[in-house]
């Protein structure tokens, strides 16, 4: 059983690559922004005297390269440098900021699945079918609504008229945070169920016609037993991994998201940061959204083996 | 192992039954177990149109019997099978006739009060065992889901019986066994295991649907031979789906032949195989190879079985027919008893009574 997950830890050592080379395109696609971090800082009047002054305090009068090694240099000792615009340590910036971008994306995940899984048993088990093509319909508005138009749709409409939840903001008590966060989370999680909903449906028909489910009928199995004992697990497998995707194109719908309900956020944070040119700053959220990336990629592969006994990605003759 | 047939657990104490039996209910002296009454299946491609597949067949399976139901591929022998379990795929339904279950028709029953005879009364076995495993649960606890359901046992009750099921089986280590997936075991060993789910809940009619055909000679036999051993035990009945002629001879007892859509022919397997009434068993007869004489030639019946859509008037068999004579064509001969116990669709029946197959 265990010899299945051998893949985890040999993953984890490819992916130090892949992190080494994002920690490269990172630093130099942030030096590629117009823009000059002391400008911005002393404003629009300061001499070039100041502004020269202020680069080599800040180390940005040194060669890219150089700039590059004492930033990953840095890195190794979990240093992430100095916010320019706040001027505290990037660290305690993200250490703040993650774990209300990870609960928003949980509580998304949450969300699309309490909408994707019934959405799609309904449409799978009666294709063609009216109810079917109602979440169709559902699908195709949620793929073509673009998400900050249907956030601010849902806050014109269930926080300003009805006054049902706020505006905006991550609220003050860890018990106000899932109130706060609902209708983000709702907005992420509509933009993530259509492609859910989608393959779900696929692959719940597929199911359905299966020889297995008929043994289960066969044994008076029906209706809800039917579907959790024996076709959802099935239809999740290849809904698996799409989800995974979809989860780390969802951080960067949240950067967006976060924004618009002003909830203080990785993504709040990225968006100050690249108005100040706060390369500190920039360069460890992009970091941070690297590794997650790479993370629900081996945890998908994980997930993946754990609902399908059939799958072991750690032999090499099926790779 | 079960002591005895006649043991009749109800659900006193801890330990499960050991053959899983339910209480059943009592059996009406002078009702067949199974009567299939005029059955109609097919499809309703309109409001006001329907075409049949399987058509107006009936046949009665008494306590403790075994019936074969042999036919070409698309004879209607694995749907007839179908509509009594009720797991007819869709659009297919029963357009009309009878199922008696006991004296009961399953048909007029309501889905769930049928549902809970599944299982306990009556059981299917399938043709693939490959595919009719859930892959992504352990098959102990694939065993374990009908007593769980239909006999009220625990989880752990259950789980002790699904590993008695398949030591009666003769699943060797079953203990070990019973927590792998259906993935991890070979073709016969999974056939076992769909015999042991069948049996758990001790049905008393076993529905069949090809459950050797997927596997090697060797290993069919020996399924065959438990699946007798089994039914002999707990006098279960069992109705037998099969292309396979050797495979009814050895298991049956009563037999019944069908082409496209129709009973053709029925009686007992011995006399039937000796004599047979109709052209088409004939023809099935001499097509298939015998290994006690392999210098027999083997005789194929020409041409093809006719469209669902698209059945010629009169007789389906008439156009492949040796036999066939003008009137053939003209009405569908009805199943009428032409030998003691013997029932055949035939206007010509009388003219293959010379020629006996030795």
């Amino acid at each position: 059983m265990l010899d299945r997950f051998r893949f985890v830890p040999i993953r984890l050592l490819q992916s130090i690559p892949v992190v080494i080379g994002v920690t490269i395109v990172v630093f130099f696609m942030v030096h590629l922004l117009p823009g000059n971090p002391a400008l911005t800082i002393l404003g629009q009047t300061a001499t070039p005297e100041r502004v020269a002054a202020l680069n080599t305090q800040l180390g940005l009068d040194k060669p890219l390269w150089t700039q590059y090694f004492i930033f990953v240099g840095r890195l190794f000792h979990g240093d992430l440098g100095t916010s320019l615009t706040y001027q505290r340590p990037v660290f305690d910036l993200v250490a703040q900021a993650v774990p209300i971008t990870l609960s928003l994306l949980a509580y998304a995940l949450v969300l699309s699945l309490a909408i994707s899984v019934p959405l799609a048993a309904l449409a799978a088990t009666a294709p063609g079918r009216v109810r079917d093509g109602l979440v169709r319909v559902f699908t195709l508005l949620g793929q073509g609504m673009p998400q900050f138009w249907v956030g601010i749709m849902l806050i014109l409409l269930l926080s300003v008229k009805l006054g049902a939840f706020p505006v905006g903001g991550y609220g003050q008590t860890p018990a106000e945070h899932p109130y706060y966060l609902f209708l983000p989370a709702l907005t992420l999680a509509i933009a993530m169920s259509p492609t859910t909903i989608r393959s779900l449906r696929a692959s719940t028909i597929n199911v359905l016609g299966a020889d297995y489910v008929g043994t289960a009928r066969s044994k008076g199995a029906a209706g809800v037993s039917l579907f959790r004992g024996h076709v959802l697990r099935n239809a999740a497998i290849p809904t698996v991994s799409i989800i995974g995707v979809n989860l780390g194109y969802l951080v960067g719908g949240s950067l967006v998201i976060e924004k618009v309900f002003a909830i203080p956020g990785l993504g709040s944070l990225m968006i100050n940061a690249i108005f100040a040119r706060d390369f500190p700053t920039i360069q460890a959220v992009a970091l941070f959204v690297a590794l997650f990336v790479i993370a629900v990629g081996i945890l998908t592969d994980v997930v993946y083996t754990l609902i399908d006994p059939r799958v072991d990605l750690s032999s090499k003759e099926r790779a | 192992m079960s002591a005895g047939t006649t043991t009749q657990a109800t659900g006193q104490g801890t330990a499960p039954a050991p053959a899983g039996r339910a209480s059943h209910a009592p059996v009406q002296p002078g009702v067949p177990l199974l009567s299939v009454q005029d059955l109609t299946v097919g499809v309703r491609p309109s409001r006001d149109r329907t075409v049949s597949i399987v058509e107006g067949v009936s046949f009665d399976v008494e306590p403790g019997q075994r019936m074969g139901i042999v036919g070409e591929s698309g004879s209607g022998k694995s749907l007839t099978l179908r509509a009594i379990a009720g797991l007819l795929p869709k659009p297919v339904e029963v357009l009309s006739g009878r199922v008696e279950y006991n004296g009961v028709d399953l048909l007029a029953m309501p889905a769930k009060k049928r549902r809970t005879l599944m299982g306990p009364e009556i059981a299917m076995i399938f043709q693939e065992p490959m595919t009719a495993l859930n892959p992504v649960v352990r098959v102990g606890d694939q065993i374990a889901e009908g007593p769980r359901r239909h006999l009220g046992l625990s989880a752990k009750e259950a789980g002790e019986l699904a590993v008695q099921m398949m030591a009666r089986t003769g699943i060797p280590d079953p203990a070990r066994r019973a927590r792998a997936y259906p993935h991890e075991l070979s073709g016969g060993l999974r056939q076992r295991i769909m015999i042991a789910m069948a049996v758990s809940c001790g049905p008393r009619l076993l529905l069949c649907d090809e459950p050797t055909t997927a596997l090697d000679v060797t290993v069919q036999l020996q399924v065959l031979r438990l699946l007798e051993k089994l039914c002999d035990e707990t006098g279960t009945s069992l109705v037998f789906v099969t292309h396979d002629l050797a495979v009814v001879n050895q298991t049956c007892s009563e037999l019944a032949v069908m082409y496209a859509g129709h009973i053709v022919e029925s009686g007992r397997v011995k006399d039937t195989f000796r004599q047979p009434r109709h052209p088409y068993t004939r023809g099935l007869l001499e097509s298939a190879p015998d290994f006690d004489r392999p210098d027999r030639l083997l005789i194929p019946i020409p041409g093809f079985p006719p469209n669902v859509s698209d059945r010629p008037e009169g007789c389906p068999f008439a156009p492949r027919c040796g036999y066939v004579r003008p009137h053939c064509t003209e009405a569908m001969p009805p199943l009428a008893e032409v030998l003691p116990g013997r029932l055949a669709a035939c206007f010509e029946s009388d003219r293959l009574d010379d020629e006996v197959l030795a």
